[in-house]
């Protein structure tokens, strides 16, 4: 990289970490927790591209390590007395990354598309737990807790408010990039990405394939944690339809949307996602009212389920755009 | 308790056929073109719908067979022509994502259409016979009789009519076939849709056993990925095996904790496969 390249780059990096910081000024209470959630969203996908983007395996299983994290948060938050929320960091890492290093034992032995469903078959088998066990974890209808306090013990508390919240969960976004942009630039990051151009080759080399993917997968299962226990926080409830498939599956779309491989991709396939599903859920009630008062009558409009637009939206990008978004605007600015 | 595993046996064997049914759909599309049908649970659930829609209508189980198998089969040729075959050479993961778009908007358009409330399909045999203890319908001997004469038939026509062949063919090497002039795509499109229709036979077969929604094409794309993880990506002959296996064990688990967690028994039968043999529990171990 040369040395213009890293100046424009930090030059993006402070305007946009800076427009994020003041974006709350400009929003409703409504658009905050929503930004809230893109971001947190967005901390997932990018977790899950340390996978998908670098190391070339495909995770359908990262609700599996997000729902973990929320447990676990929700366990530190129900137990202690006032809930912690280092308590509740620390326990829903711990249960994130019990469950990667579980997973990635048993999957890493296996390839592409049977990695893929390995995975998704392990997330579903600690939601068929999660769903099941009532007694621990709540069954169907999940656990509510009171959301903590930032503090530290003996220093100051701070009870968190929309807005600080935000900021909070933009700071470990901001960190969380910086430490997964410096692992993917270290010697280690560019192993993962050997394998994942030519594995056999990697091995010949000398490094060791398997204890490399088990690293890569506990260490995306991690920052998918850390993902789960802000979600937790945000929405002060854990419930078993996050640990369902169809959240990884979710997670995979914002990453073929966004553009794997870049990190900052993941995050722009989220916050885009999570936008269109908003816009179209609002779009169509409204074309509904508007032909209601043309006189012109459309059973069924209202009700129009936005995620039929939004699948094929996605089918279109998976095949006219392989690269995601921003592959496809980095290729259009460079024309 | 000797009786009651007697009747989980043959409990686990009717739906261990049905899940063959659906699985040897979603390992032949597999096996011949290399695409990992996610949508296959939401084609099985279209296949249940349709069949309720024409047993409104007329009032014939069979003919609701045949119409839901007819029709699904060609929203499949649809599917595969419009979404898949522009994937035709990629990477074979692009063709999970692609289907998990399909899948989205098949079971957003089934709750949008006929609303979350399960529907029932009225069972055309109604009789009952008795076992030890109980009266077991004949109709779950129908279903496990049909499913294995569509297998069957399936299986014929893959050993001797003429797309049988090229269907063969094109699996041992596409691009020998269309050297030797199969029209591999027509082939294609065909068996991916073959794959759906038998994937909306069983969803019709099994509708009367269970409510018919929404979400029931779930739980079953899942159960037949692991089916065809277990009896070996591609292979009918694993599958079927593997089918009816994984429903026996889940229906003698079924003996002591509840069916949702006997779910759990198809799950780590998986995980020891992949641990002892990756390559499937009923293929010869390659070379």
């Amino acid at each position: 990289m040369t040395r213009r390249h890293t100046l424009v780059f930090w030059t993006g990096f402070c305007v946009v970490v800076a427009l994020l910081v003041v974006a709350p000024f400009a929003l409703p209470e409504f658009w905050r927790r929503f930004l809230t959630e893109i971001l947190i969203w967005g901390l997932l996908a990018m977790s899950s591209d340390i996978l998908i983007g670098y190391t070339g395996m495909v995770s359908f299983g990262h609700s599996a390590f997000f729902g973990l994290g929320m447990y676990g948060a929700a366990a530190a938050l129900l137990t202690s007395r006032p809930p912690s929320l280092w308590l509740a960091f620390f326990y829903g890492l711990l249960a994130a990354a019990a469950v990667a290093a579980f997973v990635a034992y048993f999957s890493t032995r296996l390839r592409d598309i049977y990695f893929a469903i390995t995975t998704l078959i392990f997330s579903q088998i600690f939601y068929v737990i999660i769903f099941t066990w009532t007694d621990v974890t709540g069954g169907e209808n999940g656990l509510n807790f009171s959301r903590p306090a930032l503090a530290i013990p003996g220093l100051f508390s701070l009870p968190f408010t929309t807005l600080t919240l935000y900021w909070f969960v933009l700071a470990v976004l901001t960190v969380s990039y910086l430490v997964l942009r410096r692992i993917t630039h270290s010697p280690f990051g560019m192993v993962l990405q050997s394998m994942r151009e030519n594995e056999a080759r990697t091995r010949a080399i000398g490094y060791p394939v398997e204890r490399y993917k088990i690293v890569a997968v506990m260490l995306s299962g991690l920052f998918a944690g850390l993902a789960g226990v802000l979600y937790a926080i945000q929405n002060r409830f854990a419930a078993p339809d996050f640990v369902f498939f169809l959240v990884s599956g979710e997670v995979v779309i914002y990453n073929v949307m966004g553009g794997i491989g870049t990190l900052v991709g993941p995050i722009v396939g989220a916050a885009t996602f999570l936008l269109l599903r908003e816009g179209l859920s609002r779009l169509f009630p409204y074309l509904a009212s508007v032909a209601a008062e043309q006189g012109i009558a459309l059973p069924g409009l209202a009700e129009f389920p936005h995620l039929i637009p939004l699948g094929i939206i996605f089918i279109v990008i998976v095949i006219f755009m392989p690269q995601g978004l921003l592959g496809f605007a980095r290729r259009w600015l460079n024309r | 308790m000797l009786e009651q595993i007697l009747i989980q046996t043959i409990n686990g064997i009717v739906v261990g056929l049905i899940l063959a049914l659906v699985a040897s759909g979603l390992t032949l599309i597999f096996g011949i073109m290399d695409v990992v049908n996610f949508a296959h649970g939401e084609l099985f659930m279209l296949g249940a719908y349709v069949g309720v829609i024409t047993l409104a209508g007329t009032g014939s189980f069979w003919l609701a067979l045949v119409v839901a198998t007819v029709v699904v089969a060609a929203l499949g040729a649809a599917i595969y022509v419009t979404t898949l075959r522009p994937l035709l050479g990629r990477d074979p993961l692009n063709t999970i994502l692609a289907t998990f778009g399909v899948s989205l908007v098949l079971q957003n358009y089934a709750l949008w259409q006929f609303g979350p409330v399960a529907r029932k399909i009225q069972e055309p045999v109604t009789g009952q016979f008795p076992l030890f203890y109980l009266d077991y319908p004949w109709y779950r001997l129908v279903i496990a009789l049909l499913s294995a004469a569509i297998i069957g038939a399936l299986w014929l026509f893959l050993k001797f009519s003429t797309y049988g062949v090229w269907i063969r063919a094109t699996t041992q090497d596409r691009v020998m076939a269309q050297a030797m002039g199969i029209p591999v795509p027509r082939v294609l499109t065909i068996v991916f849709a073959i794959g759906a229709g038998m994937a909306a036979a069983s969803g019709v077969l099994f509708g009367p056993l269970v409510g018919v929604n929404h979400a029931m094409g779930l739980d079953w794309v899942l159960k037949a990925f692991i089916v065809v993880v277990v009896g070996g990506m591609g292979n009918l002959g694993g599958s079927i095996a593997a089918a009816i296996f994984i429903s026996l064990m889940e229906a003698y688990a079924s003996l002591w904790v509840s069916p949702a967690q006997a779910i759990i028994v198809s799950f780590v039968v998986l995980i020891l496969t992949l641990l002892i043999r990756p390559t499937g529990l009923f293929v010869p171990t390659p070379k």
